[in-house]
Parts: C-alpha cells; structure tokens; sequence
C-alpha cells in the first residue's frame, strides 16, 4: 500500500493468471485510507483492476510524469480518479498536469470531493475533467463512471 | 438462544442504530459491496475506520496541548476524520466533526475542546455499537445460521 520506491500500491494480487484485456485499469488517488479502500472495492465491483495511491506526487512518477520516474512500470491506465482535497498537490493540480502532457492528457480524469461547491465544479470540468463525483462514493456512481469510459 | 432468535435479535438491532442515526445509508452502501469475493470486506473497512479515528484522536488530543495551537493543522485532522466517518456512514461522528471545524474556523480554544470530548464519545459509541453488531453476527455465522440483509 504505496511503499516500496515511491510506487503506488497495487491490490489486484488475486488477478495474476490470465490478463483480460477488457478491464479497464483505474488508477484512484485519495489521501484518506478508508476512502481509497471503499472506492478501489467498488471499483473492482464493476470489473476494472485498480491502482491505487495516497497523493499526486506518486501518481506522476507512477505515469512517468514526476522528477523520478520508474523504467518500466508505467503500465497502461485507462481512467484516473482523485480527491480534489489533498495535502501537497490537490485533485485539481494533479488534473492540469496530466491534461499538460501530451502523452496523458487523452486519459479521463474525474474528480472526487465531499464538498459540493459549484465553482469548484465547473472549474475542474473547464480544466477537462470528465466527471465531478460526490462523496462519499456509491455503487452508482461508478457505474456512471464506467459508462462514461465506454463511450 | 436459537438461531431465529438471533437473527431477529440482529435485524432489529441494525435497525435500532439506523432509527438512533449512528449509522446511515452510507452504511449500507458498504454492506451491499461485501460478496462472496470479499466476506469480510464490511469489518475490514470498519477495523481501518477504528485505527484510523484511534490515531486521530491521538493527534488532535496532542494538537490542542500545545501552549501555541496550530487550528489548520487541528483542522486538517477533523477534516480527515469527518471523511472517512462519512465514508462509512457513522452520522453522529460526522456531524460531531462538522461542529468542530466551526470552532477551528473562530479559533475558539474551548469550543474545540469540547467538540473533541463530544467527538470521542460519539466515536466510542459507534465503536461499541459496531462491535456488538459485529458480535451478533459472528454467534449467527457460528451457529451455522447466514446473516439476514
């Protein structure tokens, strides 16, 4: 769970036979660790493996975007979901960073937070964020989610 | 006691905490994620919820001794706290935090340390109550009984 050289925690230990390759990967960010358990479960719930990480810093390095980036390990990742209010760098900076990079910026971001603020909303949304979820995350939601994937 | 008795005996018990809004919807949330891949998925998020809030309160109780208090930083764990007890759908917690970071916000010294003696009870209120539920249907699963939703 995000030790190791700055890599992220990957929970999907029980997959290690065959690689579908319709699941879609989801890297889900959240400096809370109940948060991250209950949204890697219910993502894994609608059939996606899940990545995650405790803040933004790792995510970079993680895609290859950060100061140390591991050879290698930067694994396709179909859709990257991360609570806007974090320490460091929040949800928001992290989304402006992926859509800066040309390799990235294609990769749906969707943004998480508990507080229902509208300019806040449509702050991440012009920034190009594909979606703004409530939390704390239900079921519903990620299928939401997982629709606006399949599109 | 048999096992129908038990099994009533935790229906209405769930339902008690529910009507006493220590838990809400959230909850059921959780208890609808858990399946035969993950049995144990509802305890295991609830064991997280109790180490997490246990450090917490450990941190706020030790923020609020300094001769100069730093209210971003008491804030910051309220924060947290009132996130993750959303999370899991303990109400009372929640709304215990929400009062908390108001007097953060004045910087209001006693106010928050009310709030934090308020905060624990709550807390080891649901602590409790979560227990005895756990509890239940630990004797039901025992008694070769399956769990009532």
């Amino acid at each position: 769970m995000g030790g190791g050289a700055g890599g992220c925690g990957d929970d999907s230990s029980d997959d290690m036979s065959v690689e579908l390759g319709d699941e879609p990967h989801v890297l889900a960010v959240d400096d809370n660790l109940i948060d991250r358990k209950l949204v890697e479960k219910l993502l894994k719930n609608s059939s996606c493996k899940v990545t995650t990480a405790e803040n933004a810093l790792r995510v970079l390095n993680y895609l290859g975007l950060g100061n140390e980036t591991l050879e290698g390990t930067v694994s396709k990742v179909n859709l990257i979901i991360t609570d806007y209010c974090m320490p460091g760098m929040t949800g928001y900076e992290l989304l402006k960073k992926i859509k800066e990079s040309s390799l990235l910026k294609e990769v749906p971001v969707v943004i998480m937070s508990f507080e229902n603020i509208p300019t806040r909303i449509s702050q991440c949304l012009e920034e190009g964020a594909k979606m703004f979820m409530l939390k704390p995350s239900k079921q519903s939601d990620v299928v939401q989610l997982k629709w606006h994937l399949m599109k | 006691m048999d096992l129908f008795q038990l099994q009533r005996r935790l229906v209405d018990y769930r339902a008690s905490l529910y009507h006493e809004d220590f838990l809400d919807e959230q909850f059921s949330q959780l208890q609808d994620l858990q399946d035969e891949n993950n049995p144990d998925f509802v305890v295991e998020v609830v064991t997280l919820f109790f180490e997490d809030s246990e450090r917490l309160l450990n941190e706020l109780a030790k923020a609020l001794e300094q001769p100069i208090i730093d209210f971003k930083r008491v804030d910051a764990h309220v924060h947290q706290f009132k996130g993750s007890s959303s999370s899991i759908g303990a109400q009372r917690v929640q709304k215990a935090c929400i009062a908390f970071r108001n007097y953060c916000e004045e910087q209001n010294v006693e106010g928050c340390l009310k709030c934090l003696q308020q905060l624990r009870h709550e807390y080891s209120l649901v602590k409790t109550k979560l227990e005895s539920m756990f509890q239940l249907e630990q004797q039901i699963l025992s008694a070769g009984g399956s769990i009532p939703m």
